[in-house]
């Protein structure tokens, strides 16, 4: 309603000030300052106000992000500093190393082995915590004690719970007669592992998302749903769900950008945290950290740093437009 | 960036040496240390002997840690500590940035400590990087109470001429240990490496810094025999050093016998093993002396009260603060005037049947003959065969040649 409004004292008070022309017989009343000063105010403030934010993620958002781009394009040592410019010289030099492909495979592994469960999980206890609970607040709050933890001590307990030898879990396997696992010896052994420590801690506070989601749906759809003689499980599917959909593919993003930069749990996991003997477990953020700190070429672990953020931006794109197509074609029906 | 954060640094630092210059000016030291150096109470004792010096005490869980934020500080061109600890298996690599350190070299300090131990520190040009603290002279760890029922000596000075003095003899011994028990010989192929690999005079790099560690038939020779040792007559009890499981190895019934044991050592299996009776030491080492670890105390020339630092650094390092140490934490000195002492020699412990730890590692001292050759990628390169390793031992995913043949692309890698 006030865009036309403001809109045209602007133009006005910049053909006024930039040419005079004298309009047929009736001339304009003047703009005074001041209401043009408030008409400034009314359109640009609202950017000034915001602006902290984008002027913040410039300098510790933006800025590192190109310089890293930067680095990567030249030889670059972590105590030294820059060398001279070699182009693609890192990213060639990345690519052709089988520990990057690994740590790929590794990372996506991880990846799907994390989110896909913890998604599907943390609907359906957030579709529990919905329901009209004795004391609420417990269960609700209780589900985020694990995000609380921390990830470090979070490891430490999981990797002892998945030791080789005399971890509890290959303890419980062989009462049951099951021949021990080698958590930290097979690869995917390995990487279920880590994606347990990885959902103990996420399911939980996706699921007070979604329930937040939930709580916002109409509960008239579900009443009109069950005078339509739907049971609960088609009141979940056909009501709830396609309720919770700009919740799911914000949960889906945010865990892909966190689940494709999984560093914490994958270096806790043992006592080297290095990713395995043969580089099992090693995801791309560890093997950036291996490059730039261990290797001292921070060249190459921007390369590493970029390819990674290019991944994420890939995935993140399929992942948009693949939720999106589903969102949409449920409206169309 | 870089560089305007050194200029940072170093108008800091002039700024602070016109002031700082000046007699009994108060001045706060801080100090980096790792895992356990035993310098508290030293600490505290220096302050009282300066009242001008306060000391900051920043410790490090892990040599490994301890490295990479000293990597960071150097840059950075600021963070680093007065005094930072660097280990012996990274020294070398420090040495590429001499320009970052300052020379501690001190006419009155020349014949402080072992040989071996300050010829490492020297630079090229005669600069001394570091000084001395402890030292990592090896013997060989053992279970009595399993040697006796397998049937085997149990005394130490019987232990030691039953576990010979070669790699072989060690090996033939552990063949007929685990023929009569349910134990295994040693906890796992790294533990054994560390005492092999520190004897061997140029393993990794050679003096020019060219990789050699997959062409070095010495290497390879070493791997085979262990891995034959570990695998094949089963010796091992498969469990990579420093892993949960090997700490909560040592509590169980039938795990390993022996161990190889650098003074500090000491202290690691006492704390993993405390319920256990049974521990002993045994004056021998296969193949002869072995040095595993051990430390020096640097001055990173970006540091504000680099004389005061340099002197602290001296006073650690002496021979009575270094007793001091050993005494608490059982880091072995490697000054000469400390390892000659009655302190040291009468020195026993407890926990090792009351074993004379002191004389026993003296005269391991004494039988270390020289250090290997460390080169700026050691600790890269020993991780990449410790990972070959344990991938046969430990994970059993690979054969040993299977396992060799990753190393050998890793070295491509690195070169």
């Amino acid at each position: 309603m006030s865009a036309p409004a403001a809109h045209a004292p602007v133009t006005t008070a910049r053909s006024g000030g930039s040419a005079p022309e004298p309009r047929t017989g009736r001339r304009k009343p003047k703009v005074s300052f001041r209401h043009r000063a408030s008409t400034w105010d009314r359109r640009y403030s609202p950017y000034l106000y915001i602006s902290p934010f984008f002027l913040l993620f410039a300098v510790v958002g933006l800025f590192p992000l190109i310089y890293t781009g930067w680095v990567a394009t030249h030889d670059w040592d972590l105590i030294m500093g820059q060398g001279e410019f070699i182009g693609a010289e890192n990213f060639m030099a990345v690519l052709g190393e089988r520990a990057f492909w690994i740590s790929l495979r590794n990372t996506l592994s991880i990846f799907i082995l994390s989110s896909a469960p913890q998604v599907v999980a943390a609907i359906l206890i957030a579709y529990l915590l919905d329901y009209n609970l004795r004391a609420k607040t417990f269960w609700r709050m209780g589900v985020l004690v694990p995000y609380v933890v921390t990830p470090v001590a979070v490891a430490l307990i999981f990797s002892n719970l998945f030791g080789d030898r005399f971890g509890l879990v290959n303890s419980i396997l062989e009462t049951v007669g099951i021949d021990a696992i080698g958590w930290h010896s097979g690869t995917l052994p390995s990487h279920l592992a880590i994606a347990t420590m990885v959902n103990f801690r996420w399911t939980g506070y996706n699921a007070l998302i979604f329930l937040a989601a939930m709580q916002a749906v109409p509960r008239d759809l579900y009443e009109a749903a069950e005078i339509d003689g739907a049971g609960k499980v088609r009141q979940f599917i056909s009501v709830t769900i396609p309720n919770l959909r700009p919740t799911i593919i914000f949960v889906i993003i945010t865990s892909t950008i966190g689940g494709l930069q999984i560093f914490d749990e994958p270096r806790m996991f043992d006592q080297y945290g290095r990713g395995g003997t043969d580089g099992q477990w090693q995801t791309m953020t560890m093997y950036l950290y291996e490059l730039g700190w261990t290797r001292s070429d921070f060249g190459q672990a921007s390369a590493v740093a970029v390819l990674l953020f290019l991944l994420i931006v890939a995935i993140g794109l399929v992942n948009f437009i693949i939720t999106r197509r589903i969102s949409s074609s449920e409206v169309k029906r | 960036m870089t560089l305007a954060l050194t200029a940072c640094g170093g108008s800091a630092e002039g700024d602070d040496s016109s002031g700082g210059g000046a007699e009994g000016e108060d001045v706060t030291l801080s100090v980096t240390t790792f895992n356990e150096f035993g310098y508290e109470d030293l600490f505290e004792e220096y302050e009282e002997l300066n009242d001008n010096i306060t000391i900051e005490h920043n410790k490090i869980d892990t040599a490994e840690n301890a490295r990479d934020s000293l990597r960071n500080s150097l840059g950075a061109g600021q963070g680093a500590s007065d005094i930072e600890p660097i280990e012996v298996d990274w020294l070398a690599e420090f040495q590429q940035y001499p320009d970052r350190f300052e020379d501690l070299t001190d006419p009155e300090l020349e014949d402080r400590w072992l040989d071996w131990k300050n010829e490492d520190a020297v630079l090229e040009d005669g600069r001394l990087i570091g000084y001395g603290t402890d030292s990592g002279p090896q013997a060989v760890c053992y279970r009595a109470d399993l040697f006796e029922e397998a049937g085997l000596p149990t005394d130490r000075e019987e232990v030691a001429e039953f576990l010979g003095d070669s790699w072989e003899d060690y090996f033939a011994a552990g063949r007929e240990f685990v023929a009569e028990s349910d134990s295994a010989w040693y906890s796992g192929s790294d533990n054994i490496w560390q005492g092999m690999i520190n004897q061997v005079e140029v393993p990794y790099q050679n003096e020019e810094g060219e990789i050699i560690a997959d062409t070095n038939t010495e290497v390879k020779d070493l791997y085979d025999q262990l891995l034959e040792a570990s695998v094949e007559d089963e010796l091992s009890a498969g469990l990579a050093q420093w892993s949960g499981d090997w700490s909560d190895a040592f509590q169980r019934e039938e795990t390993f016998a022996t161990m190889m044991c650098p003074g500090w050592m000491l202290g690691i299996i006492e704390g993993n093993a405390a319920e256990v009776e049974g521990w002993d030491i045994a004056n021998t080492f296969p193949g002869g002396g072995g040095n595993w670890g051990g430390s020096y105390l640097t001055v990173p020339s970006q540091g504000e009260n680099i004389e005061e630092a340099k002197e602290l650094a001296a006073w650690l390092t002496a021979p009575e603060q270094q007793l001091k140490a050993f005494d608490v934490v059982g880091a072995f000195p490697s000054t000469t005037e400390a390892l000659e002492s009655d302190e040291l020699l009468s020195a026993t412990n407890e926990f090792f049947n009351d074993a004379p730890t002191g004389e026993i590692l003296a005269e391991r001292a004494e039988a270390v003959e020289t250090q290997p050759l460390k080169g700026t990628e050691y600790l890269t390169i020993n991780v990449a065969i410790q990972d070959a390793i344990n991938r046969v031992d430990v994970d059993g995913i690979d054969d040993p040649d299977a396992s060799w043949e990753k190393f050998v692309n890793d070295m491509e890698a690195l070169r």
